[in-house]
């Protein structure tokens, strides 16, 4: 790609609140004209990100460039970027054209040019005529227009938008993200745009910067995101789906729920375990001669457009569909996935691995927890790796009864089970499959049992 | 009468007890002469009169010069309070609105001991001093209030779109600060005009205000003089109130403690 496509650059970037890390290592670029959409939870540091760019936060670490040169210590008001602030931040001191002409009478631009640039800004969010108008007393929808116009009056090389569309109704919301997508081609202004909405971001993006957790998680088009998600994050993230345990037989065959399936991944190894993601919508209802296997319906809920259905399958796997047509639940069904629709992803992890100390030959402390289990091959005091399997973790519900505890932070369901991840109050985590139900930020008790741990010598120890 | 309303009954009889009764009592003394008879002389009285007319004239030179030296002071003190930067704790703010809560009275004699003490002669400018140390908390607190939960997206999108940080200040917070300035001039400016301790105890009484010359009339029992001056004082703080409200009906909802 060009160079000088690249209108900013963010180089291993990272930031930390008091200690505590809200992005990692970032590395990024966006191109010219592109209305690029940085997407994830709150919390996941998007919102951190843009304001860094905007200029009202210093990194810690790494740059940011702006057609090549290193932004790091220029004041927001010389930085040629606008901001949508997420409540709009409209002076309620100042009328629609004065706020609109806030930028431009900065820059001392004559009073002729100032009128006819707001009366073209205005225009193009269709709000002309309401120059005279007090802030206040415009809806949300108006406000927020107002918003837009009073930054790219301004003409900059990059309009920033923090989640602008947040405090919209839902049909307002739809109608102002079509008119977004309009006025970007309109302007060839290059967008950067923050949203948890993965519907918004599919919506309107060219690019999609899916985060969590201070970490980039993929970076692809609306449509790669969607079929082609890289993770159980991303796909559990954007859209529906079916996220399930599976083993990867061979190059093109892949074996989850009890059965084996054709599909077109290779790379990745035979008998490797993988997680398997299937959307809703692409499990069909075929005559018994042709489907893959069978399954009993369990629910089935009308959703405007389709109907959404739960069913158990022949091996104990409950999945989700979605199809026009409603089956009751009873029915006995004959499904099939084709070969296209499975996207099979590397598993980012198979067990749970921890930093150790051997506290004597019967005790172990990770996770801030003093843990009982055979550690007679080592000394007291040598550092050891702990792992332990997913589904040997014990969760109780009250937490003084384990050796250690956390707060459940995700849950991912896969078909047969729950995959949750939990962090302990020191920020380590724990992942653990199990049966039971949880909910997020339930406070949960972690228990292992002896024989579940196994220790391996940490690296560099002598 | 509803039950619920009946709960009001206590507070009613207080306020026609201590507030109505009063006011009344105020201006019929205003209307009457020393034996009961109806008059206006009392009114006439205080604007024939020219050292009524020149007290009074001092006073609101004395209340507006207070309430300026409140605002030149109390500004900066409530933007540095109020800013996360220059201020991490509650406990500065605390420090700043203690004098509050020590009786003004005994603030004042004590600020009257150190002028004694350091023998700075009484006069207009240790009046200023003591009125503006007694009532720089009102000014401080209101402002501080209001820039405390301005919204921080304000100053960013001023700078967003090309503000300078003396800009920022000039044309976005400064203005959106306004009501707590406002609370800020009505909880200095109507209780500097009607004070007398304090003239009296830091001036020796060589500065009278119009304060001090109703309360020398109603303590010399000249009730119905006294009572027409307190009158014209308050028909000013009305005024006063009134004309405010107009200006910055949004005020009252920011900017008052």
């Amino acid at each position: 790609m060009n160079e000088t496509d690249k209108i900013i650059e963010v180089r291993h970037l990272s930031k930390s609140f008091s200690g505590k890390k809200v992005l990692e290592d970032i590395n990024l670029y966006i191109r010219r004209g592109e209305f690029l959409t940085l997407l994830g939870p709150s919390g996941c540091g998007k919102t951190t990100m843009l304001r860094m760019i905007a200029g009202f936060l210093q990194p810690d670490e790494g740059s940011i460039l702006l057609e090549g040169k290193e932004l790091a210590g220029t004041p927001p008001h010389l930085r040629p970027l606008n901001t949508v602030f997420q409540r709009y931040a409209l002076f309620p001191h100042l009328d629609v054209y004065d706020n609109i002409a806030f930028g431009l009478k900065l820059k001392k631009t004559p009073q002729e040019e100032i009128d006819k640039r707001v009366r073209r800004v205005l225009k193009l969010v269709s709000m002309s005529d309401y120059e005279d108008r007090d802030v206040e007393t415009l809806s949300g929808g108006q406000q927020q227009r107002i918003a837009i116009a009073r930054a790219i009056v301004n003409q900059p090389k990059v309009l920033l938008l923090d989640e602008p569309l947040a405090a919209l109704d839902l049909k307002m919301r739809k109608d102002m993200q079509i008119e977004l997508k309009e006025m970007h081609k309109k302007l060839g202004i290059t967008f950067i745009y923050v949203t948890h909405d993965q519907e918004e971001a599919l919506t309107l993006s060219d690019t999609i910067v899916v985060m969590n957790e201070g970490r980039i998680q993929q970076i692809g088009t609306p449509t790669d995101i969607y079929n082609e998600p890289v993770n159980s994050f991303v796909a559990d993230f954007i859209g529906e789906s079916n996220i399930l345990n599976g083993t990867m037989i061979c190059d093109r065959k892949v074996s989850f729920i009890g059965h084996d399936f054709d599909c077109v991944d290779e790379g990745f190894g035979e008998d490797n375990p993988v997680d398997v993601v299937v959307r809703p919508e692409d499990i069909y209802f075929v005559d018994k001669e042709k489907a893959q296997f069978s399954a009993k319906v369990k629910s089935c809920v009308f959703k405007g457009v389709h109907y959404e259905m739960f069913v158990d399958t022949d091996t104990g796997n409950e999945l989700m569909i979605q199809d026009y047509d409603a089956f009751q639940p009873g029915t006995e069904v004959w499904l099939r996935i084709e070969p296209d629709d499975i996207q099979v992803m590397r598993k980012e992890r198979t067990q749970n691995t921890f930093d150790g100390e051997v506290i004597d030959n019967e005790t172990v402390r990770f996770l801030g927890g003093d843990f009982k289990c055979d550690a007679s091959a080592y000394s007291s005091g040598d550092k050891v790796k702990v792992e332990v399997p997913f589904d040997k973790v014990d969760l109780l519900d009250n937490e003084e009864e384990g050796e250690s505890y956390g707060n459940v932070i995700f849950i991912l369901y896969k078909g047969d089970h729950y995959h949750l991840t939990i962090a302990t109050p020191e920020g380590e985590k724990v992942w653990v499959d199990t049966n039971d139900i949880w909910d997020k930020n339930d406070q949960v008790g972690i228990h292992i049992l002896p024989e579940d741990i196994h220790l391996r010598k940490a690296e560099g120890n002598e | 009468m509803s039950k619920r309303s009946s709960w009001a009954l206590p507070y009613f009889i207080f306020l026609v007890l201590f507030v109505v009764m009063p006011l009344v009592l105020i201006v019929v003394y205003s209307f009457q002469d020393a034996s009961g008879h109806f008059t206006f002389s009392n009114i006439t009285k205080f604007f024939m009169d020219k050292d009524s007319l020149s007290t009074f004239a001092l006073s609101i030179e004395v209340a507006i010069e207070n309430t300026a030296l409140c605002i030149l002071i109390g500004y900066p003190a409530a933007y540095i309070l109020a800013d996360k930067s220059l201020n991490r704790s509650a406990v500065t703010v605390v420090l700043f609105i203690m004098p509050m809560w020590v009786n003004a009275l005994m603030r004042t004699l004590a600020t009257a001991e150190l002028f004694n003490m350091a023998g700075i002669t009484l006069g207009k400018g240790t009046l200023l001093f003591g009125m503006c140390y007694d009532y720089l908390p009102f000014m401080i607190y209101p402002i501080y209030n209001v820039l405390n939960k301005m919204d921080k997206s304000y100053a960013e999108a001023a700078e967003d779109l090309g503000a300078k940080p003396l800009e920022v200040f000039t044309k976005v917070t400064l203005p959106l600060s306004m009501p707590g300035v406002a609370s800020g001039i009505l909880m200095v400016f109507m209780p500097t005009v009607s004070t007398f301790a304090i003239s009296e105890f830091l001036t020796n009484n060589k500065i009278k205000l119009f304060g001090t010359i109703i309360q020398e009339n109603i303590n010399n029992s000249m009730w119905n003089y006294g009572a027409a001056l307190s009158l014209i004082m308050l028909i000013i703080i009305a005024i006063t109130t009134v004309l405010q409200g107009k200006d910055n009906s949004e005020a009252a909802a920011g900017g008052a403690i």
